[in-house]
């Protein structure tokens, strides 16, 4: 677990109400979910707080969703701390989230760590002209892409210190910059080109088997091997050996 | 080697059209109201006999798991849920199939809620996947517009689909805890029984299953399920995502047929192990939740839930991380611990307590600075977690320190003595601490 807290009471603002797009947005949301289970709704309406706030979550936003909802104020501070994507404290423009999990450690994250160490700061500080902030969190799931950074909402992949140095310049003189893998590769695919999915004819339209005729009716089709829901039942697991009562 | 045209997902790296024209092109909803005029007991037949297995780690029969939901509504609506909160290290299949092949999702969604007599489909992706969400969300309005799902749609069957946004919660990818998130609270998970099919979403019978499990679904019953079954092992069938990472040549995710050779996957697809196959310090196989598997049991390991099964570690995900000699392996395995220490929900004392305190100690065997009777202690510790907590994240995290202790004891053992030799001047810190 996390500890996780509310930011000190001299950042919080004083008040928080949604802007009437957001309200109206809200709405929408809360109507998606069975009549008597609009709680369902308070991920979405505290990441739409986050964002009008700015990037973090102050607690009257939270409050404020609560409200919103009619839900005790407990259970909603109860789930902003509980997930890590709802910033408590202020964050820069650009929040760098960096992912330091062993398949990114494996293919250098540690590198891009002391980058932001170096350029940024101590994680969850802002520089001080509130362009950046940076944290370290946990696998992203770009795991074949390594190492990958989270900016604002946008995946960077395949970074190098040297090539995160360029994007976090660009950011903060205001350059476009380009998303996704920062090598020459089509996002997951293997780099210098793929192995897989170069057949033509896959995308030549109207074949591609359709309900009535099988694919498998062509030249090379395949054999029906040994039935496969022979062994349904999952294995039992054995008992965990109790240590505490061992002679 | 698999053929491209037993390929199921054929827009995995996005370089054709995502959309509806697209995927219409590829093959998807080609007739889908004549699947669903078979019947969801064909439906779930079919898939049945097609052993699929579930793709979100566990590797439960899907169509089994289908089977357990109620037959007759008894006044509450059914739900289908679809876990795309991908968040086990070493995996990011889904993202791909979300924001590459999204129709083949919304498709399976439909076929799946049929033959579940689901009304409704929530979709739960994780809060990272901002972008997949837009794009999945976009190819969702499509198909409304196209009257492919929704109140009135031209299949018949009124399906509603919804997509629901996380916030950042590994342990929200267990079934219970994604259930209380999408009822608006905490991820904490359930205790079972009453598993979901009876009491799920909302006290209502629900099914949740993975992304991949779903995505499949239109496929396996156009091409029939003997052509599914036909490919892999016994038990062990159809094609899977693999996602290759680490210390390979050129990671990528590469959909291949289950039961390929660990070697032949590396080799054909990511380059092969960087410095070469005898260079491979261990594999991870399955996410991080896995035992590692040394690299010189790797010649033969053939990647299906059985020949991983094997060597005492598991298919998971199929998320194959790869680890060469340059390694430090303790290092990493502490990284992965601290990774649990992370994400632990807090609610049973084991696992709340145990994922640090696991960590802690990794953290200083990694250096040395550990006394040897702690590994023993190490491990007992790790089988006290196992098995004692509400969800299976408790085994999943005590799993990885099982294997580095299993497989690499030495190694640990030859950081001590070094330290010992050469003690730093800090004082070594007990593991009761």
């Amino acid at each position: 677990m996390a500890v996780r807290r509310l930011a000190d009471p001299a950042l919080q603002p004083k008040s928080f109400a949604f802007t009437a797009d957001n309200r109206a947005w809200a709405k929408k949301q809360i109507a998606k979910y069975p009549e008597g289970r609009q709680v369902s709704a308070v991920l979405p309406l505290l990441w739409r707080a986050q964002e009008q706030a700015g990037g973090w979550l102050p607690e009257k936003a939270i409050e404020h969703v609560a409200e919103l909802l009619d839900l005790p104020r407990i259970r909603a501070l109860e789930v902003a701390t509980f997930y890590t994507m709802f910033n408590l404290e202020p964050v820069g423009r650009f929040h760098v989230q960096l992912c330091g999990t062993t398949p990114c450690v494996l293919r250098g994250a540690d590198k891009l760590i002391e980058l932001c160490h170096a350029r940024i700061g101590e994680p969850q500080d802002v520089t001080e002209d509130g362009t950046f902030s940076w944290i370290e969190v946990e696998c992203l799931g770009a795991c074949v892409n390594a190492p990958a950074a989270q900016i604002n909402y946008d995946y960077y992949e395949d970074l190098t210190p040297d090539s995160l140095n360029r994007i976090l310049d660009d950011l903060a003189a205001g350059k476009p910059v380009r998303p996704g893998p920062q090598v020459d590769r089509q996002h997951s695919a293997p780099q210098g080109g793929r192995t897989t999915l170069i057949d033509p004819d896959l995308y030549r339209a109207g074949d591609h088997g359709g309900t009535r005729e099988p694919v498998l009716s062509d030249a090379h089709a395949k054999r029906p091997g040994a039935p496969a829901n022979v062994h349904e039942a999952g294995a039992p697991k054995p008992p965990v050996r109790n240590s505490s009562r061992q002679s | 080697m698999l053929a491209d045209k037993d390929r199921i997902f054929k827009n995995l790296y996005g370089v054709h059209d995502w959309g509806l024209r697209g995927a219409r092109a590829r093959g998807a909803w080609d007739d889908t109201k004549a699947l669903l005029a078979k019947g969801a007991d064909w439906i779930i037949g079919e898939v049945k006999n097609s052993g699929l297995r579930g793709r979100g780690g566990a590797g439960f029969p899907t169509g089994l798991k289908w089977s357990f939901m109620p037959k007759k509504s008894d006044g509450r609506p059914h739900y289908l849920v679809i876990n795309a909160d991908e968040s086990e290290p070493g995996t990011c299949k889904d993202r791909d199939i979300m924001r590459h092949d999204p129709h083949l999702l919304i498709e399976g969604s439909l076929l799946a809620g049929f033959a579940m007599n689901a009304n409704t489909g929530y979709i739960y992706i994780r809060g990272e996947f901002v972008r997949e969400r837009e794009r999945l969300q976009a190819a969702i309005e499509q198909a409304y517009e196209a009257g492919l799902i929704g109140k009135n749609n031209i299949h018949g069957f009124p399906f509603d689909l919804i997509l629901h946004h996380g916030a950042g919660a590994y342990i929200c990818g267990e079934e219970t805890a994604l259930l209380e998130s999408l009822e608006g609270k905490k991820g904490e998970p359930r205790l079972k029984p009453p598993f979901p099919a009876n009491v799920g979403l909302y006290g209502c019978p629900s099914t949740v299953n993975n992304v991949e499990s779903i995505a499949v679904v239109p496929d396996i019953l156009r091409r029939g399920a003997h052509w599914f079954a036909s490919i892999g092992r016994p038990n062990n069938t159809g094609t899977k995502v693999f996602c290759l990472s680490g210390h390979v040549e050129k990671p990528c995710n590469v959909e291949e047929a289950m039961g390929i050779p660990l070697r032949e996957l590396l080799e054909r697809h990511a380059g092969g192990v960087r410095g070469g196959w005898d260079n491979l310090l261990a594999v991870i196989p399955g996410g991080s939740s896995m035992p590692l598997i040394p690299g010189h049991q790797c010649d033969q390991l053939l990647m299906d839930f059985d020949g991983c099964r094997e060597l005492k570690s598991a298919l998971g995900t199929a998320a194959v991380i790869v680890m060469d000699k340059s390694t430090d392996i303790v290092r990493a395995m502490a990284r992965i611990s601290y990774f649990y220490k992370h994400e632990s929900c807090g609610q049973c004392t084991p696992c709340r307590e145990g994922m640090g305190w696991m960590w802690r100690v990794l953290t200083r065997m990694a250096e040395g600075r550990a006394q040897k009777r702690e590994i023993d202690m190490l491990m007992e510790v790790t089988t006290q977690i196992e098995g004692h907590t509400i969800c299976a994240f408790g085994d999943g995290a005590a799993w990885p320190v099982q294997g580095l202790i299993r497989h690499f004891r030495h190694e640990i053992e030859r950081r001590i003595d070094e330290y010992t030799a050469n003690p730093h001047p800090e004082p070594v810190e007990m593991a009761a601490e």
